[in-house]
């Protein structure tokens, strides 16, 4: 079972990667507003407005 | 009166002739010129999908708020300074509240309407707020030109300086939600190693001692990142000389952790670093969904619209010019329009001036002004163009004070202390006793292990659900709430609410619903009452004073002309060809002197009087109507109990005559919003506990001062800001479901701390006799917490008594738009 000293450290690599994944997104604002973008979706933006004058 | 509704706004449309326009291929007629613009300019950009996915009717801004020359002030740089953030790449950025978002339909329509403008970088609109965030290049487009296409669209803006503690809210948020996902993620690595352990999987001691190597290395963020706003809880207590319930939880996990650390090391007895971990997670877990209510709650209510208009019209020399207002300086002489509301303290320059006062007094009714009497920032002008001159600017007026008083009173609040933390403090005593003797006992039994039990002592005895007791019920409890309209907004607002002795409620817009209506008609000269009031509708349609509401539009109106306000009088005008004056007695009569009749004047209403040239027509007694459930909230209240009060800034007559239609004997009126302060503590100084419930920016003092506060959703934002608690239904009703549901939510937390004991009274013999096994431990714990959990979510049930349907599912963007609407002249 000495494979656990390799796949453990592994592990642990890929979950400081989560974190800091996380870290980055929660810095960014992409948590601060969760109701809005679940509907944008939901809108039609397929009409596009006409050439103005 | 046609009976299809305006399709952009919803009001109703005149009967002769209304405008039209074409929207997505059918012609829709709509209410007004505005409304046809608005809707033409939807069209012309191919925008329609907005109108099937919007919630409901929406706004639309009036002609002023539509010219561009109305927000030419806002490129001035000293108005910029104010709500604009200057970005270092040469960006700006600003915040505004939009009046009259609703539903992300109006978030769509604007991103994608404004999102195409050159110079544009980015807008982002939240619909439960309604604020939007805008960042533009100054050098391509002027912030004025973005505005008036904002106010074109419907929406009218309003600059909004998010305020410190906003700022302070998301900073918070962010960072729970960081230490959350620490705490969770390392959480499940430390189980997996923990099961493997507990297994004894591969009997290895070189294997068992590096999964307790790695179990550390992951755990010691968990305890030292994720929890450390239990440390510095814990320690800001025992400095300020009070165990809250920080100091059980610190010493449990710190404890586990030290504990497991030495075993680790040493290589015997036991790690509890999963224990350690889960403990924290559970806990973070409970407290940042309390966080995320109470913010949502105050993001809802709590925005803090401008009171005082940002530009001022300065006359210098003659020539009026458009300036920010603080810019204003002492003796500047300014012009206000009527509808406006005046940007700061001053005297009154023009003849006659009539302005709502609504402001000090709570009432909605105008007072009349001569030349040379003090005006107050803040009161609504209602008739003319007036004009004063600048005594107090900024911080310096009677508005600011006011503000000020808040701060003052919330400071001298009554301290709650946690019913949790009276729990937790003995419980630290009790704990910290358990081990020491225990350690002692082993000591002299077999004191090579007298350490190891008495630090097993201190994980076992881990208070996990004492912690969570109160989180879980008062989250719940929250949400629940929440569906009937009545939003918390602080912690301890529930718990006060449960043991009140005393409600004091405001008058108007609280009790009633602040909205003048006839209540009674007498008629002279063989009138019948629908003739007159359908005279008095027709003058009155051309006013915007506050009692002209009373007068309701119903049928076609006869054709008005001439129509001629006099301040503090009335309103002269022809209405079908016939001139008439409508106000008050001596002016309705002054065309014949000495009128033949003297109707007997009854104190609790007001009088509106109509006059012809042959004297008097009709007598019109004004009564404020009772808000919905308000008979049946202070008939519950009083059986149970309680004693209620009025404190009010109207007259006596009035306030006397609700009283008694609401059976409460304690009331008191005429009252300036410090002296409202000083009853309550002086109630509060008799050893009751009182709940106050008000909606004005006079009752903010007061609502910050009271041990629970109470503010209406409809009312102003600085009321809600300084209340504990936002009712954003139009009914009072909900106030007593609030109450009965913070009574059931002290039941099921003194349950839940009392199981919570319990279950610590079976574990402490185990660990203390040294037979429990870290695994019992972790199992023990989460199993209590559960239970603790499953107690709280019975609050989620409301009882069906309470529970008054739905009720709110438009809870968030209507008393939003409602509260925007209130304070009049805001965007001015």
């Amino acid at each position: 079972m000495t494979i656990i000293y390799v796949l453990i450290p592994l592990g642990l690599m890929l979950l400081a990667a989560a974190v800091w994944a996380f870290f980055w997104a929660v810095r960014n604002g992409q948590f601060d507003d969760l109701e809005t973008p679940a509907w944008r979706i939901l809108m039609d933006d397929d009409s596009k407005p006409p050439p103005e004058g | 009166m046609s009976a299809t509704p305006c399709y952009h706004c919803g009001a109703p449309v005149p009967a002769q002739s209304p405008p039209t326009a074409t929207v997505a291929g059918q012609s829709q007629t709509l209410c007004s010129e505005a409304c046809a613009r608005t809707a033409a300019l939807i069209e012309a950009r191919g925008l329609t999908e907005f109108y099937r996915f919007r919630d409901g009717p929406t706004g639309t801004a009036s002609n002023r708020d539509t010219d561009s020359q109305r927000w030419q002030p806002f490129d001035r740089p000293a108005l910029q300074n104010e709500f604009v953030v200057r970005r270092p790449d040469g960006l700006r950025e600003a915040h505004l509240l939009l009046q009259g978002v609703r539903c992300a339909a109006c978030t769509w329509l604007i991103e994608s309407a404004l999102g195409a403008a050159p110079g544009l970088k980015s807008i982002s609109v939240d619909p439960l707020t309604t604020r939007a965030s805008l960042c533009w290049d100054p050098q391509r487009v002027a912030l004025s030109e973005l505005l008036a296409q904002l106010a074109r669209l419907g929406y009218t803006p309003v600059p909004y300086t998010e305020d410190a503690t906003e700022q302070a809210a998301r900073q918070e948020r962010r960072v729970a939600l960081q230490r959350l996902i620490v705490a969770g993620l390392g959480m499940m690595q430390v189980m997996s190693f923990a099961v493997a352990l507990y297994l004894g999987a591969w009997r290895d001691p070189q294997i068992e001692a590096y999964l307790r190597l790695v179990s550390l290395l992951v755990s010691t963020p968990v305890v030292f990142y994720a929890g450390a706003p239990f440390f510095s809880g814990a320690w800001a207590g025992i400095r300020g000389g009070a165990l809250g319930m920080d100091v059980p939880v610190a010493l449990a996990v710190g404890g586990a952790w030290c504990a497991s650390v030495w075993n680790t090391f040493v290589g015997t007895g036991e790690v509890y670093f999963d224990s350690a971990t889960m403990f924290v997670f559970f806990l973070s877990a409970a407290r940042f969904l309390e966080m995320t209510g109470r913010h949502r709650a105050m993001s809802l209510t709590g925005a803090m619209a401008q009171h005082l208009p940002r530009v001022a019209t300065r006359l210098v020399a003659g020539q009026a010019t458009q300036v920010g207002v603080m810019e204003l300086e002492k003796g500047d002489r300014i012009l206000v329009a009527p509808g406006q509301t005046l940007p700061a303290d001053g005297a009154l320059l023009s003849e006659r001036a009539s302005v709502d006062e609504a402001l000090l007094t709570g009432e909605s009714r105008p007072v009349s002004r001569r030349r040379g009497d003090a005006l107050v920032a803040g009161s609504l002008n209602t008739d003319q163009v007036l004009e004063m001159s600048v005594v107090r600017v900024g911080a310096d007026t009677l508005m600011a004070q006011i503000a000020r008083l808040v701060g003052d009173a919330g400071a001298r609040k009554p301290r709650l202390v946690e019913i949790a933390d009276r729990v937790a403090s003995w419980f630290v005593a009790a704990v910290l006793l358990a081990a020491a003797t225990v350690a002692l006992v082993w000591w002299q039994l077999a004191p090579e292990r007298a350490f190891e039990i008495a630090l097993a002592v201190l994980v076992v005895t881990c208070p996990c659900a004492l912690a969570l007791a109160t989180p879980a019920a008062f989250t719940v409890a929250t949400t629940s709430l929440a569906r009937l309209g009545f939003m918390v907004r602080r912690r301890g607002a529930l718990q006060n609410l449960s043991r009140i002795t005393d409600m004091v409620f405001d008058k108007t817009g609280t009790l009633t619903d602040g909205q003048p209506v006839v209540a009674d008609i007498q008629t002279w000269q063989s009138w019948s009452a629908d003739q007159a009031l359908a005279v008095a509708a027709a003058l009155e349609s051309r006013s915007s004073h506050p009692l002209a509401k009373a007068f309701p539009v119903t049928g076609t109106l006869p054709p008005v002309a001439e129509v001629r306000a006099v301040p503090g009088a009335g309103l002269e005008g022809s209405v079908a060809g016939r001139p008439y004056r409508i106000g008050t007695e001596a002016f309705a009569t002054a065309w014949v002197s000495g009128s033949a009749s003297t109707p007997d004047n009854q104190a609790a209403q007001r009088q509106v009087y109509l006059g012809d040239a042959n004297g008097l027509l009709a007598r019109f007694g004004l009564a404020e109507q009772q808000r919905e459930g308000a008979r049946q909230l202070t008939g519950q209240l009083a059986r149970s109990g309680l004693d209620l009060r009025i404190f009010s800034g109207d007259q006596a007559g009035p306030v006397s005559a609700l009283a008694d239609t609401l059976g409460i004997t304690h009331w008191r009126a005429a009252l300036q919003p410090p002296e409202k302060l000083a009853a309550v503590e002086q109630l509060q100084g008799q050893g009751r506990i009182v709940a106050m419930v008000g909606d004005g920016i006079n009752d903010s003092p007061v609502l910050a001062g009271a041990d629970v506060s109470i503010a209406m959703g409809s009312g102003t934002s600085l009321a809600q800001h300084s209340a504990d608690c936002v009712l954003m239904s139009d009914s009072l009703a909900p106030v007593w479901a609030a109450r009965e549901v913070a009574r059931r939510t002290l039941r099921i937390v003194r349950q839940n701390l009392a199981w919570a004991v319990a279950y610590n009274l079976v574990a402490l013999p185990l660990a203390a006799t040294g037979l429990l096994a870290p695994w019992m431990a972790a199992l023990g714990m989460s199993a209590s917490s559960l239970l603790v959990t499953g107690n709280a979510l019975r609050l989620a049930r409301l009882p069906a008594s309470l529970d008054a349907g739905p009720a709110t599912s438009a809870l968030a963007a209507e008393p939003v738009a409602a509260c925007c609407k209130k304070p009049a002249g805001a965007a001015s």
